[in-house]
């Protein structure tokens, strides 16, 4: 299977719609969405089956355990997701768990470009609107929620939020073209002349 | 023009501007380990992808190895086949690696820059958060994805939007028993988990500019723990003295170019930054986190505030108003990419000099590399542990993610010298984990419970 269509998500990603799922809290690391000892694989293929697989073991009432929010596409946080460490087990296990966006206050700069390298927009919104949104899927676990790249907004029912994305994610998550390797091989050319005036990659010449 | 190494060294590895707006930018080091490259590998092969700079990447295997035996094939099936095959995509590729057995295996972060790997000037990127380590060299360095990996493999690039960059100075001297873990443990406290998000950290002022190149790379090690995906300390003597001699480091007159040059990336006396903080380091004190991540830490002679509803107090057992001294231990463990260099051993060996581990902590100190090994073992180091009843293992980073058999059991606490208080982090779900300095945790291994390691040290280092 080509690995770039197998970490495509559908082709709507660059607009979601789905139930949604309310994750209350700061600082979640990535340690927590994905223990380390999944990580042992060569593979990200069955991650899914472990998300926050010990927070929800130690919590009977986590939301990822709540029936209610079962079969979710967007995942709702708070500041700082994804700390830690750098693992892309995190958001393949959400990717393949079923979540197609995350709205969240903040993200930490690793795991947010994890997340777009594989087509999975991270939306960020203020700290009050983020509330306001938990809030409602809290109250109708059945609504369906929209996020939409292209104009920033999210709805769920009568409350819409506006939210933001880096410009670069924005993009390349409307133009279909967030994975970058044949972008950066196109400037192969480039790249050569760069390392040819990088003093250290000769190991010092004298010139 | 007066700018920071930051921009110097991201604008000389700039190749173009993308259409998406971002850099693609060209990274000098790739440091390859077994956990989170394995995929990428395959994604080059599917798309029929080479490795752009094979002599730019070095790989070596130090996440599953185990530190007891380090014989192959690994008892731990999965551990061994993740080790196969990094050694056939590395074979296959024509990557430098070095198996569990050669003499240059060890934790990524610990064996760049002592073979010299790690450079000033450099953009550096390895699959793994703490790559913030090299920065201390006055290297760019950060941690990636694995799809990073790939493109990184496939072109020795990224598209990365560029960061701010906050000076953090810290001056004035440490005071006996305040380490450079309790330096970085108090910034990240005081600027929070979030703080560095969206910043490089530069480290600099006289406290900086005095340490070792261990105790800076300590420093730049925990930067993400801040939330800065990079923290650097720009390069000096120290630095140039350090370099000298390495491995993969430059010789006579090319090691003479490569200061000058090193020299010239340096931030500039008049550069601007984008936020500037300071830090007295005579205020610094012994620190230990008491919570479930690194900004939740107090002074070892201050009272744990905090709201009673946060998640940490009910996780750790603490409450408002407890002090972590005198919290009793099951577990040592002295190791990691944050503290588990030659000196951090030794540091920790005059502690433990003389006296017994107590009997009811099992305590381990597992060396970064099998350089740190060597060099400790002819110091007599090991000895100095064993004898006090510490486990004396082989390199690799062990029970800070526990993904070997070393892990904590149930709701046993670590005092440990690594950089993560993560829930789970080392191994147990309900493990807790107590960060602190190499000397905390040897004095705290002896005792027992943790102690403030001032009243343990030799008096005539405290006088």
């Amino acid at each position: 299977m080509n690995p770039a269509s197998s970490h495509q998500p559908p082709a709507t990603s660059a607009r979601v719609a789905g139930r949604a799922l309310p994750l209350r809290g700061d600082d979640i690391d990535t340690d927590r969405i994905m223990p380390a000892r999944f990580l042992k694989a060569v593979s990200f293929e069955g991650l899914e089956r472990h998300v926050f697989e010990d927070d929800r073991a130690a919590d009977p009432a986590h939301p990822f355990n709540d029936a209610r929010y079962g079969g979710a596409a967007i995942l709702v946080v708070n500041r700082n997701f994804g700390c830690g460490s750098s693992r892309e087990h995190a958001p393949q296990g959400l990717q393949r768990y079923g979540i197609r966006a995350i709205v969240g206050e903040s993200f930490s700069e690793i795991f947010q470009g994890n997340a777009v390298m594989i087509g999975m927009p991270c939306f960020v919104a203020d700290g009050a609107s983020i509330d306001r949104l938990q809030r409602e899927i809290e109250r109708d676990p059945a609504a369906i929620v929209t996020a939409d790249v292209a104009s920033g907004l999210v709805q769920a029912g009568a409350l819409e939020i506006r939210a933001t994305m880096p410009p670069a994610a924005r993009d390349g998550l409307l133009s279909g073209r967030w994975n970058p390797t044949a972008m950066l091989l196109d400037g192969i050319d480039e790249v050569r002349a760069v390392a040819g005036r990088l003093p250290y990659i000769a190991n010092f010449p004298a010139r | 023009m007066s700018d920071t190494l930051f921009h110097k060294v991201w604008d000389a590895h700039a190749v173009r501007r993308l259409p998406s707006g971002q850099t693609q930018l060209f990274v000098g080091l790739h440091l390859v380990h077994e956990v989170t490259s394995p995929q990428a590998f395959d994604m080059l092969r599917q798309h029929g992808w080479r490795v752009a700079f094979p002599d730019r990447t070095f790989a070596t295997v130090d996440h599953i190895v185990p530190t007891r035996s380090q014989q192959r094939p690994f008892l731990d099936v999965m551990a061994e086949e993740m080790t196969v095959v990094l050694e056939r995509n590395c074979r296959e590729f024509g990557i430098p690696y070095w198996p569990p057995d050669n003499d240059n295996q060890g934790i990524v972060h610990v064996i760049g820059p002592e073979l010299g790997l790690t450079q000033p000037g450099m953009t550096i990127a390895c699959g793994d958060s703490h790559t913030s380590t090299h920065g201390a060299f006055g290297a760019i360095a950060f941690g990636i994805g694995t799809s990073q990996v790939r493109d990184v493999l496939a072109s020795q690039c990224l598209a990365l939007d560029p960061l701010k960059v906050r000076r953090i100075d810290v001056n004035g001297s440490m005071r006996p028993g305040v380490y450079a873990k309790d330096v970085i443990l108090t910034i990240i406290r005081q600027l929070g988990v979030q703080g560095g998000v969206g910043y490089a950290y530069e480290y600099g002022g006289t406290t900086i500019d005095r340490l070792s190149m261990e105790e800076r790379l300590t420093i730049c090690n925990m930067s993400i723990e801040g939330g800065a995906r990079v923290g650097y300390i720009n390069p000096d003597d120290t630095t140039f003295a350090y370099l000298q001699g390495r491995r993969f480091a430059p010789r006579d007159a090319a090691f003479d170019r490569a200061r000058a040059w090193w020299r010239s990336m340096a931030s500039d006396a008049r550069a601007g930054y984008d936020d500037r903080v300071a830090f007295d380091a005579a205020a610094i004190e012994p620190t230990v986190t008491w919570g479930i991540n690194p900004g939740q830490s107090v002074r070892i002679s201050e009272r744990i505030e905090g709201d009673p509803h946060d998640e940490a107090f009910a996780f750790m057992g603490f409450q408002p108003g407890d002090r972590v001294a005198g919290t009793k231990i099951d577990v040592a463990f002295i190791g990691s990419c944050t503290n588990s260099r030659l000196s951090d051993l030794e540091e920790a060996a005059r502690i433990v000099r003389g006296h017994r581990v107590a009997p009811h902590v099992k305590a381990l100190v597992v060396p970064g590399s099998r350089a740190v090994s060597r060099d400790a073992e002819a110091l007599g180091l090991d000895r100095v542990f064993v004898d006090a009843g510490f486990e004396w293992r082989g390199a690799g980073c062990s029970m800070c993610l526990a993904m070997n058999p070393d892990r904590l059991e149930g709701r046993e606490i670590c005092a440990s010298s690594s950089n993560r208080n993560f829930k789970g982090r080392q191994g147990s779900p309900t493990g807790r984990t107590l960060l602190m300095s190499p000397a905390m945790v040897a004095a705290a291994a002896i005792a027992g419970e943790v102690v403030d390691v001032r009243t343990v040290l030799p008096e005539a280092v405290l006088a």
